[in-house]
């Protein structure tokens, strides 16, 4: 059908840049285009590169601490949304936690950027710029999205289980603890992981909050890519694609071996 | 304690993360705001006060300067306008790409459905300055695309594709097509299809049953991801500044300029404002399409 034909163009549309990377990475040759050889030297210079590797080092700092802040408050958020009804500010809140969603980049980075500096001269904190403000940054945004995977997780839920657990005495924080925490927990998982993606990939936000001395990897990429293709950022690109890849292949195998097991249970 | 929390207990889980998200969200909105009417200034932060005491009283100065500048300014306005433009045609061909993916992926037995919907996804997993990256090394003059051109004896000069709006448009369709893809696939799986076999068994060809049955029932997915690519595209910073030439006109560039360079920070926040302005009627559909679904 006319549809299908449709499905494998996008698709070859979607994977031929990332296969295009990865292909020109193992290139021997510093042009693009031209073939010269196989070769792994271009991972060879990544690795001696100091500024590159500290720069990695700090984006995982930032993105494993902003993502379980984003997890914790997008979780209380979600349940917030669908377990508590009708409260005072909830249209305000409920748009706070979807506009971070579509809000282009330039303009969060800019608003945090100038609250930071106005905080600073009122309370005398955030003290200068750096990975502080970056995590805070990162947190707000990465809520949004944690947010929305728990919402959609706590709506597919089985609430009698909840309700028995109270009607039996439980407290709601027992309740949490004990029943709905374990039942939403591989949302939870996958929530960290996209908050943590989503911080590691992020130039714009971080451009605008960082501070001296907090350079983060998106911002060296940026600075060397601006003049050009670099083979040692295709290296780069292909490990970073290559580690995503193996997260999502292992996650999908957990996913298929529990969706297998499940119906032997009920 | 036990007694408070109970009292409590709903309040303070609310208040977390409602006083985070009005600190870090929506105050800074406020501070933005407020400088856009303060004067650049040779200071540190680089602008003036609004509010300052002298002799003992309250000395207010506010300057529309900025969004005079704005206005007077022939850039910023082209900048705007561009942006809605190449924004508006990116969403059209993100829809008329990602909706025959996602009806495909939709109808697909359950195995294939998830693979390809892992297909979509994976990408999305991966950094995007990283796959906006990959486009160079296609688009560029030497690049892959025109050396394969050239091969199969198509074109016989390279084309000029890199630093240019196309690129900027192919960029912005590969980059947020899982964004279009993934609303409209959720909204096509709910699909009734005993409507379909109805409008079968009334006569209806594919075509016509696709027209009059799947199509409009489709429409809030269809919004959904439409907003999803152009809202976001509005402001797309990097695909512009790594795919798009010097004359390219995207008001996140200008933004980025305005601060980075320029260092004038009441023009850039009057230039956030103005683009805040512009979005918040397209947000603002967005979440009642949102909630109604």
């Amino acid at each position: 059908m006319f549809f299908r034909i449709l499905t494998i163009i996008g698709f070859a549309f979607l994977y031929a840049p990332i296969a295009g990377l990865i292909f020109y990475s193992f290139n021997a040759s510093k042009l693009v285009t031209v073939w010269g050889g196989f070769s792994t030297k271009w991972y060879g210079e990544l690795f001696q590169n100091e500024q590159i590797l500290g720069a990695a080092w700090i984006s995982l700092k930032i993105a494993f601490l902003s993502a379980c802040i984003a997890v914790i408050l997008g979780t209380l958020a979600a349940l917030i949304m669908v377990r508590f009804g009708r409260f005072r500010g909830r249209t305000l809140f409920s748009g706070m936690i979807t506009a971070p969603l579509v809000m282009p980049e330039v303009i969060t980075g800019l608003s945090l950027l100038l609250l930071f500096i106005s905080m600073q001269a009122l309370i005398g904190w955030p003290v200068g710029r750096g990975t502080t403000t970056i995590v805070i940054a990162h947190a707000t945004f990465g809520l949004a999205f944690v947010a929305v995977i728990v919402q959609s997780r706590l709506v597919d839920m089985d609430q009698d289980i909840e309700e028995a657990a109270a009607d039996l005495g439980a407290r709601p924080l027992r309740v949490f603890f004990d029943i709905t925490l374990p039942t939403i927990a591989p949302a939870l998982v996958s929530a960290w992981l996209l908050a943590f993606t989503l911080s590691l990939d992020d130039l714009v936000i971080a451009s605008f909050v960082s501070g001296p001395g907090a350079s983060t990897l998106p911002m060296v990429i940026f600075s060397k890519v601006k003049l050009g293709v670099s083979p040692d950022i295709n290296a780069l690109a292909t490990i970073m694609i290559g580690m995503v890849a193996i997260g999502i292949f292992c996650a999908t195998l957990v996913m298929l071996r529990t969706g297998r097991r499940k119906p032997n249970h009920e | 304690m036990s007694g408070f929390l109970q009292k409590y207990g709903r309040i303070i889980v609310i208040a977390i993360p409602m006083i985070w998200l009005i600190v870090f969200f929506l105050l800074p909105f406020f501070v933005v705001f407020k400088i856009s009417f303060a004067e650049i200034a040779r200071a540190r932060p680089p602008y003036t006060p609004l509010f300052s005491w002298e002799d003992g009283r309250l000395a207010i100065s506010i300057t529309f300067d900025n969004y005079a500048y704005l206005w007077e300014d022939t850039l910023y306005i082209k900048a705007y306008w561009s942006s809605i433009k190449i924004a508006f045609w990116s969403t059209i061909f993100a829809l008329l790409i990602g909706y025959p993916m996602a009806y495909v992926i939709a109808r697909a037995s359950d195995t294939k459905r998830n693979i390809l919907l892992m297909l979509v996804i994976l990408p999305f997993w991966t950094s995007f300055l990283l796959r906006v990256y990959a486009w160079i090394g296609f688009l560029k003059t030497e690049g892959v695309i025109n050396a394969f051109l050239l091969k199969i004896g198509i074109i016989s000069d390279p084309i000029i594709m890199l630093q240019t709006d196309f690129a900027v448009y192919v960029g912005i369709v590969y980059t947020y097509l899982p964004f279009m893809i993934l609303p409209l696939y959720a909204n096509l799986t709910k699909l009734d299809d005993t409507l379909l076999e109805a409008a079968h068994d009334l006569g209806a060809s594919k075509l016509m049953s696709f027209l009059t049955v799947t199509l409009p029932l489709s429409i809030p997915g269809i919004i959904a991801g439409c907003m999803l690519v152009f809202i976001p595209a509005i402001g797309e910073f990097v695909i512009p500044a790594l795919l798009g030439g010097p004359d390219t006109l995207m008001i996140g560039k200008v933004l980025w300029t305005e601060f980075f360079n320029n260092r004038d920070w009441p023009v850039a926040s009057a230039v956030a404002t103005a683009m805040l302005v512009l979005l918040v009627l397209p947000i603002m559909w967005m979440r009642r399409v949102a909630e109604e679904a």
